[in-house]
């Protein structure tokens, strides 16, 4: 009972964010209530932290690397780049958008489609004379859904990414195909829904071919191959992603005309806060889990990989993530069917996919957002409801299918 | 005489130029153009959504200043394109109710088609143009944004029916006979 009210103190502040406090105001205070009041042992709390470690160490230097690939000019050189494939045809820039925010979200995680994409989206759009509805909605919705093919692409992949077993080639390989899936679905649903937008015609500008940042591409290029070559020689990514942000960051520091404040900068970048909320979060599931909710969620959760269970645990993940959260949900979710990685990889389709729906993550962001927004002129929250309830059980079975057939055509697991 | 012209992306061009060949010098010519901001807003949502992250670094905030960019340079090539004087007016809100608003008092509201335009028919108008040219408190010039597509994009009539009958006259019942 305690152990609810903790988690739901926490979730209720990291949405409401009372005078813009960071979330990790409520989320450690609350963990240390949960060891100090004996809800979880302090060993337990210290394996969880131990365990999520890693995660946190490389999510941080993800959002570094991310932050640096945009001082370094690469998303508004995928900006000039969307716009002259374009040639001025909303349709083909929705295209090109759909790409460059699918391999966005892969490399980079998707805080960098939706922070530092979205805005280079519209404006590449507004410059090109096309309204640009369509391809700001791609990247939000791709943020989430297109994040199923690295481990790096969501804070959820690496969450569970441990419970799969898997290398990081080998996630990629089984993900492949439901990521492919949920692409082709989304560009489906998108080409339908905003036909309308679509088909106003545009009269292009002409685009100044800006130069590639090739430095700053070739050390992308390198860390993701450095995933995947050093995981078996133990190098655990967290370093390698590091490793990347720190080639990147060097030149930039030298160069600066104030270098103090611009590594302050680069280090901030990192969200320690929320790399903190993170530790704290874990630790107050934790002790929710160890006070009733394995059992209930074990008693909801099918044991088999089959096409069934895939797909009952795929919906139990969108449905608990947008109760709770993405990841309070896959921290609830994963421990439970950690025994099979193939229900692990469906829990995981459940709860990237799954956001879409109420497009704010989870109802409790929905509704507080629909308060703040009633004194305002209220958004076109409608059409984003509808969108997502068009795409995200059409993506989520599609997902699930794909996913069906990898593992039986799977070696690997 | 008082002319608001609706400048969308996209269309805008061919609204100037529809302005510019029939208004008349003495007319008193309004460039609009309307930033819906729900755009930037669902931005700022999908954002927040995204739990843990702090509030720094908000996109929806990154997406209105570029949508205050864009509306500046569109405004600035509208009035070099009419090349005479004109007001701008910038309008925030839901595209078709600040487009009804601001055409009140007017005596013409010039509009482009928004939707596929190859074909004729109604779908050549998007959702909130159509609502704009239903609403209009003030004559309306409705212009193609490219060369009008030829008019045998129009489908056949249906085959020839006998007229339906008249929905103003119930059929005729018989009177029930008295007991």
């Amino acid at each position: 009972m305690w152990a609810v009210l903790l988690l739901a103190v926490v979730l209720a502040f990291a949405v409401v964010r009372p005078r813009g406090l960071p979330e990790a105001t409520a989320a450690v205070p609350a963990a240390a209530i949960a060891v100090g009041g004996g809800l979880v042992p302090w060993a337990a709390a210290r394996d969880e932290m131990v365990m999520l470690g890693p995660t946190v160490g490389f999510l941080a230097a993800i959002l570094a690397l991310a932050h640096l690939a945009d001082a370094w000019g690469v998303f508004a050189f995928a900006g000039g780049l969307a716009a002259r494939a374009s040639r001025g045809s909303p349709t083909r820039l929705l295209t090109v958008v759909f790409a460059i925010a699918a391999a966005v979200t892969a490399v980079l995680s998707l805080d960098a489609t939706v922070v530092l994409l979205t805005p280079v989206v519209f404006a590449t759009a507004a410059a090109a004379g096309v309204r640009a509805r369509p391809q700001v909605y791609a990247c939000t919705h791709l943020a989430n859904a297109g994040s199923l093919l690295l481990p790096v692409a969501n804070l959820t992949n690496l969450l569970a990414f441990g419970a799969t077993g898997l290398t990081f080639l080998g996630f990629a390989g089984m993900m492949a195909l439901p990521w492919l899936a949920v692409l082709a679905v989304e560009y489906a649903v998108f080409r339908w829904f905003f036909a309308g937008d679509l088909a106003t015609p545009a009269r292009p500008a002409p685009v100044e071919p800006a130069p590639a940042p090739g430095f700053a591409l070739g050390v992308l290029a390198l860390t993701l191959a450095g995933f995947a070559a050093a995981e078996p020689m133990g190098v655990a990514p967290a370093w390698i992603a590091a490793a990347g942000a720190v080639v990147l960051a060097v030149p930039l520091v030298v160069r600066a005309p104030r270098r103090a404040r611009t590594a302050w900068g680069i280090a901030l970048s990192t969200n320690p806060l929320f790399c903190f909320f993170v530790f704290g979060l874990g630790v107050v599931v934790l002790a929710l889990r160890r006070h009733g909710l394995d059992d209930l969620i074990t008693s909801l959760t099918p044991d088999r990989a089959d096409l069934l269970g895939l797909l009952a645990v795929a919906g139990l993940a969108a449905l608990l993530a947008n109760l709770v959260n993405n990841v309070p949900a896959t921290l609830v979710l994963v421990p439970v069917v950690a025994h099979s990685p193939g229900l692990v990889l469906a829990a995981l389709i459940g709860v990237n996919i799954g956001p879409n729906l109420t497009y704010v993550g989870s109802l409790a962001t929905l509704l507080w957002r629909r308060i703040l927004h009633a004194r305002d002129e209220p958004p076109s929250t409608a059409a984003f409801l509808r969108l997502g309830a068009i795409s995200v059980p059409a993506c989520l079975l599609a997902a699930v299918v794909a996913l069906w057939v990898g593992l039986k055509l799977s070696t690997v697991l | 005489m008082k002319v608001v012209v609706w400048l969308a992306e996209g269309t805008w061009q061919a609204c100037v130029d529809a302005a510019a060949e029939v208004a008349p010098p003495s007319a008193s010519i309004t460039l609009l153009h309307v930033t819906d901001p729900a755009l930037a807003a669902d931005v700022s949502d999908a954002f927040a959504g995204l739990v843990g992250r702090g509030s720094r670094g908000d996109p929806g905030a990154a997406v209105d200043a570029a949508a205050a960019r864009a509306e500046e340079a569109l405004l600035r090539a509208a009035a070099a394109r009419l090349d005479r004087p004109a007001t701008p007016v910038r309008r925030h809100g839901r595209l078709e109710r600040e487009v009804v608003a601001a055409a009140e008092g007017a005596d013409l509201l010039v509009v482009a088609r928004d939707g596929p335009v190859t074909r004729l028919g109604p779908r050549s108008l998007n959702p909130p143009t159509r609502f704009v040219v239903d609403h209009a408190p003030c004559a309306v010039l409705l212009v193609w944004p490219t060369a009008p597509p030829p008019v045998d994009t129009i489908p056949p009539p249906p085959p020839h029916k006998a007229a339906p009958p008249h929905k103003a006259a119930p059929p005729h019942k018989a009177a029930p006979p008295p007991p």
